[in-house]
């Protein structure tokens, strides 16, 4: 039989198509199984890369030909079970009801038997076709751990199919289950049972549920999940059959009456039954060594040592990072703001306006995105790294005190520290938060971070005002940005994102050796996330900037007021200015403080050039033209105002591209008031105390 | 079902009591809602067994051992898992 995978069966598709019997196929398994590296052996890695409608959840499907079969393959999000508590968990059961896939390959756990037992039994209750995956075999074995999958197969009344994911042993057996699976006409899966009192129970109502008309749910399924109390099936069922209802009412009372509460009860059966099958297939062998898990957690997790060695990790990672990306940015500065903007320049056969948009519209744009990009790649790499090594969930372990008080995951630390380094990658790192409402929240906070962009603007400023202050001034700085990232995430996770949460219960994956490919894709999928849907808007926002620059309310200036600050102040920039120094009166910043504001909007390092420009001074005097714009509590309140302002158009680009539209405008409408308040308030106390 | 077959010496304390190092087997989870769904799913159930492995530099979460599995969870809500000493 010819295989092909990926690419392959993308190309091929459409020819071979109308001859090929599609099977559907979803994947699910527990979180860190090796569920994706399973997909990517399956399916070549080429995937089909969404979002699963209305959320943030990413979906991805591929597909394989083998033989006369187009297997499509759908991976669903990891879950424990099939609950209506967590987004996550919604998306899998509602793909598997709606959508109705041919085969459910569940992928289990060798070394954790009982919990994906769990899964499994869940999967089994919706009368689906499964095949078992009985992944990490090999960790099982080094654990001391056998598990007869033959005996597991008799049980289940399922192929079980035991595999190595990351060496794709057992991958050609897992494609001849399904495919076998498949042709099967019969199933009689495993069936937990409850226990009398609750059986009677179930009988009753999967009699009466046989009388409702277009009910397309397996009727078992939904009577355990009636007498479960699930809201999402009860108004289902009410919608189509509202007679069922006095009878499901009448049945959670009675039981709960003996059987206490009645969720609790069946989740506890069902986990129960998980644990009895898993001690029947499985032996231990006595293997006695201590593992090098063991080993580097009493280290890193440390009473005294955990905390100084996860700040010098992170700091590792962050000097990385910019070390080895800044001779690459460098090079792509001189490329764009150098060779290719003379080159345009020297074009002489254009009209003023045409260069100017090249040189200073679209060149300066194109270089503000490609000098992004080797920070966030190298931030990515190191990141995915410390994830795939299993130091991430260890390095939430040890600082989660800080933000539990908070109402956050200690995960959150992570955007907020790379936030220091730059904004933008610090919210595509929000990624490895599973909670959806947290990783909102985290995305939303993260621009307050004060990145290194907006240290050359605290330098020159406090420099200039501040004395024998400024650097006290400018550390504050960071502190101010973490501390209303803590106390603006409070209260969005308490007023807007309210979900429950999950508090902290987590796995601590046992630490591996990354695979370089794994990785490299990683770091690839989402450095090229970035370049795709935040380049454009980095692009067009630039252009705009430029726009408004060389126009104004009097028409068009002309390039010449990129250079002159007497026809900048013509520009709408200049406008703007004026307009923004008008509201922020109370602040004593003068039109062109507040101009420059505007340009920090594309990065906020060009907020000193443009000051530079405004008040038509060289870099060099700037800082003593500063001093006399300022006073040491307006220059404060303007450091203030440029740390929590906005997030520059890349920041916004990436929450956009990770959270949508309606978040970009959140952060940005939110990021304002705040700016706009916290000055205020701080030129108020000091005028109070009898500063400025 | 476990509950009577278990061989135990003493009472049943919280997990968040629970001494360093020490085995322990679940006896109850007495919190409701998605805490609860979240231990279940962890494999943290009547029956299981279960050991604290360490806490965190600051003095919380705690890292549990369940079924050979690293486990973190915070006191709080350690406190609602009932567990008893092998």
């Amino acid at each position: 039989m010819k295989l092909l995978r990926g690419e392959e069966a993308f190309v091929t598709n459409h020819d071979l198509s109308k001859d090929l019997v599609k099977i559907k196929v979803a994947l699910v398994g527990i979180p860190n199984v090796g569920k994706s590296v399973i997909f990517n052996k399956l399916t070549g890695g080429k995937a089909w890369v969404g979002n699963w409608p209305g959320v943030t959840v990413e979906k991805k499907v591929g597909k394989l030909i083998i033989g006369k079969y187009l297997i499509e393959v759908t991976d669903l999000p990891g879950i424990y079970g099939l609950t209506p508590y967590t987004v996550d968990e919604v998306i899998a059961r509602n793909f598997i009801l709606n959508e109705s896939p041919d085969v459910v390959v569940v992928i289990a756990n060798a070394a954790n038997l009982e919990r994906s037992l769990h899964l499994v039994l869940s999967i089994l209750e919706l009368g689906v076709k499964v095949v078992v995956a009985l992944n990490m075999i090999d960790i099982a074995r080094d654990e001391g751990i056998e598990v007869d999958w033959k005996a597991l197969s008799r049980l289940l009344g399922v192929e079980v199919v035991p595999t190595i994911a990351i060496t794709g042993y057992g991958i050609n057996e897992l494609v001849r289950a399904i495919i076998d699976t498949y042709k099967r006409k019969e199933v009689k899966p495993y069936v937990v049972n409850y226990g009398d009192l609750i059986e009677a129970w179930i009988g009753k109502l999967v009699k009466e549920l046989g009388r409702c008309e277009g009910l397309k749910y397996p009727r078992r399924w939904v009577a355990i999940k009636l007498l479960e109390g699930d809201e999402h099936v009860l108004s289902t069922v009410d919608g189509l059959c509202p007679q069922i209802k006095g009878l499901v009412i009448k049945a959670r009372e009675e039981l709960s009456r003996e059987l206490g509460d009645l969720e609790t009860y069946i989740t506890e059966a069902r986990y129960r039954e998980s644990l009895r099958i898993a001690n029947l297939v499985r032996s231990y062998v006595e293997v006695g060594k201590v593992t090098i898990t063991e080993v580097i957690d009493s280290v890193l997790t440390h009473k005294v040592l955990g905390i100084p060695l996860a700040l010098t990790i992170m700091y590792l990672l962050f000097r990385f990072a910019f070390e080895v990306s800044t001779p690459l940015v460098d090079l792509i500065r001189l490329l764009f703001d150098e060779i290719l903007r003379n080159y345009v320049l020297s074009l002489h056969n254009l009209p003023d306006w045409l260069t100017s948009l090249l040189a200073d519209g679209v060149l300066s744009g194109v270089g503000a995105v490609l000098t992004f990009l080797p920070v966030i790649a190298m931030f990515f790499l190191g990141l995915s790294v410390l994830e795939d090594v299993g130091y991430l969930a260890r390095f939430a372990f040890v600082v989660d005190k800080i933000f539990h008080k908070f109402g956050l995951p200690g995960k959150v630390a992570i955007p907020l520290i790379i936030g220091f380094g730059c904004n933008v990658p610090a919210v595509m790192s929000t990624r490895t938060i599973e909670d959806e409402n947290d990783r909102k929240v985290s995305a939303l906070i993260a621009p307050l971070s004060s990145c290194s962009a907006r240290l050359p603007v605290y330098l020159a400023i406090a420099g200039a005002v501040m004395g024998n202050y400024a650097g006290a001034a400018v550390a504050s700085m960071y502190w101010i940005g973490i501390l209303l990232a803590l106390i603006v995430g409070l209260i969005m996770r308490k007023l807007m994102f309210k979900g429950p949460s999950m508090g902290f219960i987590m796995e601590l994956p046992p630490y591996l050796v990354p695979r370089p490919a794994d990785v490299l894709a990683k770091t690839w999928e989402r450095t090229r996330k970035f370049l795709v849907k935040a380049g454009t808007v980095i692009l067009g926002g630039v252009v705009i900037v430029w726009l408004l620059s060389v126009t104004g309310p009097s028409g068009y200036l002309g390039p010449q007021a990129l250079t002159n600050t007497s026809l900048l102040e013509k520009s709408w920039i200049g406008f703007l200015g004026h307009v923004i120094a008008y509201f922020t009166l109370p602040m004593g910043w003068d039109w062109r403080a507040c101009s420059a504001l505007l340009f920090g909007l594309v990065a906020k390092e060009i907020v000193l050039g443009s000051l530079g420009v405004l008040y038509g001074v060289s870099k060099g005097s700037l800082v003593a033209t500063l001093a006399h714009v300022f006073t040491p509590l307006t220059g404060f309140a303007y450091m203030v105002f440029i740390l929590l302002y906005v997030p520059c158009i890349g920041t916004l680009a990436a929450i956009k591209s990770e959270l949508g539209l309606k978040y970009a405008l959140l952060a940005l409408t939110y990021q304002v008031t705040l700016a706009y308040v916290a000055s205020l308030v701080i030129v108020g106390i000091g005028k109070l105390i009898g500063l400025g | 079902m476990s509950r009577g077959v278990l061989k135990t010496t003493g009472r049943s304390v919280r997990l968040s009591e629970a001494s360093m190092g020490r085995e322990y087997v679940v006896v109850s989870i007495n919190c409701n809602g998605v805490v609860k769904r979240r231990i279940l799913d962890m494999g943290i159930i009547p029956g299981a067994k279960i050991r604290v492995l360490r806490t965190a530099p600051l003095g919380d979460p705690l890292e549990v051992i369940v079924s050979g599995f690293p486990i973190s969870i915070r006191k709080s809500e350690a406190a609602c898992i009932e567990v008893i000493e092998r």
